[in-house]
């Protein structure tokens, strides 16, 4: 996790001092606050990072004399097919035609939404047991 | 439905005898049963989430294609009659925001990188399929959104692809049209962060072992940083357009200037409420000119992945390639200002430096292209076709670029003709390095070739088309032809210009129908590629084509940013970065892999 949170540190820092330097000569807040906003996306999970980095040290992805079975165990829980993000994209649709054509279009987009969420969250729940 | 993949704990061997397995690859199959259009409405599989998104996004350029056509044909005569200045409005808006926000990040970041990077970095699947999934049917539903103002009495939207307040306030565009783009801009933006999210989180934590930061692939490491740009850029935009629906709806006076009325109790009040226009252009830029980058590092990515494989040689500089992204992605996030040169009330210094250091790493990758290819075997397919000319025509968009980071010089050609031919310039390069990327990795996703001449032709038809087009583009701007004119009556001497670009722009049309024509051939007659037609690089060059659910049956060790290349020339000499390793340098190369 080394080089990802040096990668994102240094962006942040990158963009701080740029911050300043803006902010300082232009005195213009909109441009401003959107660079302090960037630099402080550098630095959050930059240091998130760094602080899983500590504590775990290299992992077989940052070794390059990692053999494959050096990784062996659990990659992760990958869904096999699921129809809830459609049915969630389904419902924010809805919410967008209700912004523009009237709000009638909420009711079935929020019922979709909130189905989609629930079924989302059991699948998620039992799926691992399923396997 | 739920897949727990684990790595086989079974020791591997040398890089060129291990073929270790991967995942619990006997039964992958199982899980997906279903097939046809539920398959597609149900699945989290990062390839055909990605073709879903290539096949939408090409369907987007052919729209956005049309639309361009049209504009063409009506400026191809000083008094063109095709539409009216109210419809010709609405298609220029349309045309660019349909190829901006539909196909041209889109393509890149969310088809043919959904599809690759996994692959490229010896993992199963994006990090969140599902999410991945959602990414996908918010940009369907975007598109199908923006799409749908056409469908509308007032018509789409109508005041340019950049949405300027006070333009798209609800005085001057009233109207579903105007409403329908910003909730399509809405949706595709999440679809975008979601995305982003995605593919740092796959990046960072799928990754082989072996796999380390400075051996993943350039186009990998591409799309690494056009994740966190979209990370910095979207939710500015996607803000942005909140209070720009809010502006319209809500009584608010965020980019608007005017009274604000409201009722309490049944009273009605008003105040003094004043709004800033031009904050409305620095959010937008802020989003704006890291998109450019977000638009053009993946296919940067592309011709990377391209050039060395055509060249027979290592890629020339790979931590300088790394290093330049790096500080392409860092500096675009203070260049926006340079689009408001003309408002009056930017820090011009500040950002036409900033501007003008970008030219640096952007030369550095071209320095880098050029050394791949230097002393190689250039073998001169289709894919390499596209790469050389992706190069000509996006140094031609970046020098002229140049140009425009120069105040004085930006004043004067500011909102004329140069301006549309800059940036066609770029954009047309994106196409062309986007068709550079199918028809290398064509053989890996569907398993057949193109057909070789089909494709140079379409290569010619295209990269000459595109030359045709823009360059008259630069005159006119020089002549002082403004951009967004629907007629020149006054100035009929442009009108030689103007045929010359729609001349380009149908041979750019032509070209396109050879692609189908091509696409229909591979289709019906079919040339089967193995999984290692072109004797590549990546991991993806591993796996069979197309690759099995999940991806691999088995992985080599990887010791280089080329793990399969490896695999297959055991003998060849070891890549070491960090050494003055002499077959580095243009042209040894060729002999030290012989």
């Amino acid at each position: 996790m080394k080089v990802e949170s040096r990668l994102l540190l240094w962006l942040g820092v990158f963009v701080g001092i740029l911050a300043i330097v803006y902010l300082i000569w232009s005195g213009e807040y909109g441009g401003g606050v959107m660079l302090v906003g960037t630099c402080l996306l550098g630095l959050f999970p930059g240091l998130y990072y760094a602080f899983w980095h500590k504590r775990m040290g290299h992992r077989p992805e940052d070794t390059e004399e990692a053999m494959i079975p050096d990784g062996a165990g659990v990659v992760g829980t990958f869904p096999g097919s699921s129809i809830w993000p459609f049915v969630l994209g389904m419902g924010s649709w809805l919410m967008v035609m209700a912004l523009v054509f009237g709000t009638w279009f909420a009711v079935p987009g929020i019922a979709l939404i909130v189905v989609a969420l629930a079924g989302g969250t059991a699948e998620s729940r039992r799926g691992g047991e399923q396997h | 439905m739920v897949d727990v993949l684990e790595r086989p704990a079974a020791a591997g061997g040398d890089a060129h005898d291990d073929h270790v397995g991967h995942g619990d690859d006997g039964h992958h199959e199982e899980h997906h049963a279903v097939h046809g259009l539920l398959n597609w409405l149900t699945t989290t599989d990062h390839k055909v989430i990605g073709m879903s998104y290539l096949v939408t996004s090409v369907l987007m350029l052919v729209i956005g294609g049309a639309f361009a056509m049209m504009i063409r044909a009506q400026l191809a005569t000083p008094d063109g009659t095709l539409v009216n200045l109210a419809q010709y409005n609405q298609l220029f808006t349309m045309h660019g925001s349909v190829m901006i926000y539909l196909f041209a990040g889109p393509f890149a970041f969310g088809g043919l990188a959904n599809y690759l990077i996994p692959i490229q970095i010896g993992a199963p699947d994006m990090a969140f399929p599902r999410l991945n999934a959602l990414s996908y049917w918010l940009y369907l539903t975007g598109s199908i959104t923006m799409l749908l103002g056409f469908a509308t009495a007032g018509g789409p939207a109508n005041f340019g692809w950049v949405g300027y307040a006070p333009l798209s306030d609800a005085i001057n565009a009233p109207g579903a049209g105007a409403d329908l783009w910003i909730g399509a801009l809405m949706l595709t933006g999440f679809s975008a962060i979601f995305t982003g999210v995605n593919l740092v989180a796959t990046i960072f934590y799928l990754r082989a072992p072996g796999m380390t930061m400075f051996r993943m692939p350039i186009f990998t490491w591409n799309m690494l940083v056009v994740g966190i740009l979209i990370l910095i850029a979207f939710p500015v935009l996607t803000a942005g357009l909140v209070m720009l629906f809010a502006d319209r709806h809500f009584g608010t006076h965020i980019y608007t200037v005017g009274p604000n009325f409201y009722t309490i109790s049944g009273h009605l009040y008003h105040q003094a409420a004043g709004g800033v226009p031009v904050l409305w252009q620095h959010i937008f830029w802020f989003w704006g000119h890291p998109e450019v980058y977000i638009l053009a590092l993946p296919f940067f990515g592309m011709v990377t992945e391209i050039i060395p494989v055509f060249s027979r040689k290592p890629l020339f500089g790979y931590k300088g390639m790394v290093f330049a992204t790096m500080a392409i992605a860092a500096l675009s996030v203070g260049v926006w200002a340079h689009h408001m040169f003309t408002t009056g009330v930017v820090l011009l210094p500040f950002f036409s430096f900033m501007t003008y250091l970008i030219s640096i790493p952007t030369g550095i990758k071209f320095f880098n292209w050029i050394g791949t290819m230097w002393g190689g075997q250039i073998t001169y397919s289709a894919a390499m076709l596209f790469s050389i000319g992706f190069l000509l025509t996006f140094l031609i968009g970046g020098i002229t670029g140049i140009i425009l980071a120069s105040p004085p010089l930006d004043f004067f050609t500011h909102d004329t003709y140069f301006v549309v031919a800059h940036f066609h310039s770029v954009v047309m390069a994106l196409v062309i390095g986007g068709m550079a990327g199918m028809y290398f990795w064509c053989p890996k996703i569907t398993g057949r070739f193109f057909n070789e001449r089909l494709g140079k032709l379409q290569f010619w038809l295209l990269f000459i088309g595109s030359m045709v087009f823009v360059g008259p583009g630069y005159l006119l701007g020089l002549k002082g032809m403004p951009r967004r004119m629907a007629v020149y009556v006054l100035n009929p001497e442009w009108q030689h210009l103007n045929e010359l670009s729609t001349v380009g722009a149908y041979l750019i049309a032509i070209s396109t129908l050879v692609f189908v024509v091509n696409v229909i051939v591979m289709w019906r007659s079919p040339k089967i590629a193995g999984p290692n037609p072109w004797d590549a690089n990546g991991l993806e060059w591993f796996t069979t084509s197309p690759p099995p659910h999940h991806n691999f049956y088995s992985l080599p060790n990887i010791r280089s940013e080329r793990p399969t290349w490896d695999y297959n020339h055991p003998d060849a000499p070891a890549l070491h970065h960090d050494d003055h390793d002499p077959t580095h340098v243009p042209g040894n190369k060729v002999e030290a892999m012989a």
